[in-house]
């Protein structure tokens, strides 16, 4: 107001109305954000540590007792999905880094003008719902279906030969679909490499091989560690294509946790299976905040 | 000396074979990851007399796209997608678009941790995030419906929100609200008349994310719904029980709109640079 008061003479007094104005406009910008966060996802998280020390059922209800054993009682029980878990999230990540870097190297490199279409047709297979993706790949695998009926009717591969309901199947779920969440970081960090520098280690004699494994993978790096993050973290805590593509020997934590909740309706040990959950992962989001900061995922994740 | 010019920048033999290899190979990908997509669209043209999709061709049949919503409670389900989607895109850029301003253009006390509480948002497991804002409910015994699904979906969507206009607004030059400043425009009037239009292209793009994040997630949905269904939960429910058609031809429809926008997101942001 005070500017409009006085636009010709912004003197000492506007400047000093201006600069208090300025010291808490961040706060009030941030205030909206702010309250919803705190409400919904931070308050929450502590309301999820709270249920799971608490003890009682959904009929009686719940009292917080700081029943801590329900954590001990979730890892004895189900240890092995938690291993499952992170052994199935690791191996899809490394298995989709792996598909996705030379594509996007070479959309980066050699796209010229098509780098926005080319990644645009990458991306495209992603406007349809991840669920729909997944039962298309039940379709696929299926033991009578597109790819195995075919091969069963040519008499190459055993009648009784399957892969839905193993761990290739789930694995193989979730190495597809987080395609589009990692080529989009690691073509954002490969086109980000200054091509002055790739060129300056070829006029030093550098091979093909060691520019590439001495200079451009270590500048892309940045973008191979926020998708391996946002991927893994994404992975191991699935339980969709466990469900639609795997059987019981594939159950993964998310589909222990689901079960906890709906099935069992024991609302404590699924809480405490989630905390463990948050807290593992937590370790492995704090490590990677440490090493490349927390803006590096902003730029990365959208 | 040909191995020296056959670098990743130059046109040597080796180069122009790796080059190629790398070409045939992206194809492939590209291939991959739309196989699921083809299966899709061709099973939403084939013949279904049980109304639930078979493995088998039966023949081919446009039958299913004027029943498209004949199933009533899928329809009623994709209309809560919908609903959703549009709600939680508008509320979060409501909400997060000032914190984006707020993050890109000042230095202050509280950005550090706020930078965290936006990170750990994006980062978070879905499974966690569904998990918590179910405890919470629980414990608030708040009824869970389509509020709290709108609810946690602007949980999630604010963050993304957040990072894509920050991205945007980090980029403009800070000089032309001042200029409006000193040409005697107020803060309101030079948000709306200099900033805002400027930043629309992140909102615009922040927006299509929110609701394409929205309309797809299914995970912590599944946790805050309640007995209400969106469209990505009924057909999880229906995997066992088996698929009608109208799931192919609404998911191929939502695909062609989606394709729609994004080569209209494109365009915008192509016009804009």
């Amino acid at each position: 107001m005070e500017q409009h008061l006085q636009p010709h003479n912004p003197g000492v007094t506007f400047r000093g109305g201006r600069r208090l104005g300025r010291a808490a406009a961040p706060y009030l910008l941030s205030l909206p954000s702010w309250a919803y966060l705190l409400l919904f996802f931070l308050i929450p998280l502590a309301s999820m540590l709270a249920l799971s020390v608490a003890t009682g059922n959904p009929l009686v209800g719940y009292s917080y007792t700081g029943h801590i054993a329900e954590f001990q009682d979730a890892i004895v029980r189900y240890h092995r999905q938690f291993l499952r878990s992170f052994y199935y999230g690791g191996f899809s990540t490394i298995i989709t880094l792996l598909i996705t870097y030379p594509v996007a190297y070479w959309i980066a490199f050699h796209g010229g003008r098509h780098k926005g279409t080319l990644l645009f047709l990458i991306l495209l297979p992603f406007a349809v719902s991840f669920v729909i993706r997944t039962l298309a790949w039940q379709f696929i695998l299926a033991d009578r279906g597109l790819v195995l009926g075919q091969l069963k009717s040519w008499g190459i591969i055993s009648q009784r030969a399957y892969i839905l309901s193993t761990q290739w199947a789930v694995i193989g779920g979730l190495a597809y679909n987080s395609l589009a969440y990692y080529v989009l970081p690691l073509y954002v960090s490969l086109e980000k490499i200054d091509r002055r520098v790739v060129r300056a280690a070829n006029d030093l004699y550098a091979s093909p091989t060691s520019t590439f494994f001495r200079v451009i993978l270590p500048l892309s790096s940045p973008g191979i560690f926020a998708g391996f993050l946002l991927v893994f973290v994404t992975n191991v805590g699935d339980f969709v294509n466990a469900q639609i593509l795997g059987g019981p020997s594939t159950y993964m934590i998310g589909n222990v946790i689901q079960d906890n909740f709906f099935v069992n309706q024991d609302y404590p040990m699924a809480a405490a299976l989630s905390s463990i959950l948050m807290l593992l992962l937590m370790v492995a989001i704090f490590l990677y905040a440490k090493a490349f900061g927390t803006e590096s995922i902003q730029e990365y994740a959208a | 000396m040909r191995e020296l010019s056959g670098t990743f920048a130059g046109p040597g033999r080796h180069g122009v074979l790796a080059r190629r290899f790398l070409a045939v190979y992206s194809g492939a990908v590209i291939l991959y990851a739309i196989i699921p997509i083809v299966v899709m669209v061709v099973f939403s043209f084939n013949e279904a007399p049980s109304g639930r999709v078979t493995l088998k061709w039966l023949g081919f049949t446009t039958d299913w796209y004027p029943h498209a919503f004949a199933v009533a409670d899928l329809t009623t389900a994709l209309i809560h997608s919908l609903e959703v989607a549009f709600g939680s895109m508008l509320i979060s850029i409501i909400l997060g678009t000032p914190l984006a301003l707020a993050l890109a253009r000042y230095r202050f006390r509280a950005k550090s941790i706020t930078d965290i509480v936006i990170f750990a948002d994006i980062a978070a497991p879905a499974v966690v995030v569904g998990a918590s804002l179910l405890s919470f409910f629980l414990a608030l015994n708040l009824p869970r419906g389509l509020l709290t699904i709108l609810i946690a979906h602007v949980a999630f969507n604010i963050a993304f929100v957040v990072v894509v206009i920050r991205a945007r607004v980090t980029g403009l030059d800070q000089a032309l609200d001042r200029a409006a400043a000193d040409l005697g425009a107020t803060p309101w009037v030079t948000f709306w008349t200099v900033t805002f239009p400027l930043i629309l292209p992140g909102i615009i793009g922040a927006g299509i994310l929110a609701f394409a994040l929205s309309i797809d997630d299914l995970i912590i949905t599944s946790f805050v719904a309640g007995q209400t269904l969106t469209f990505p939960l009924w057909v999880y429910g229906a995997v066992k029980t088996g698929i009608p058609p109208q799931v192919f031809v609404i998911s191929t429809m939502i695909f062609v709109a989606g394709a729609l926008l994004a080569v209209i997101n494109s365009l915008v942001a192509r016009g804009d640079t």
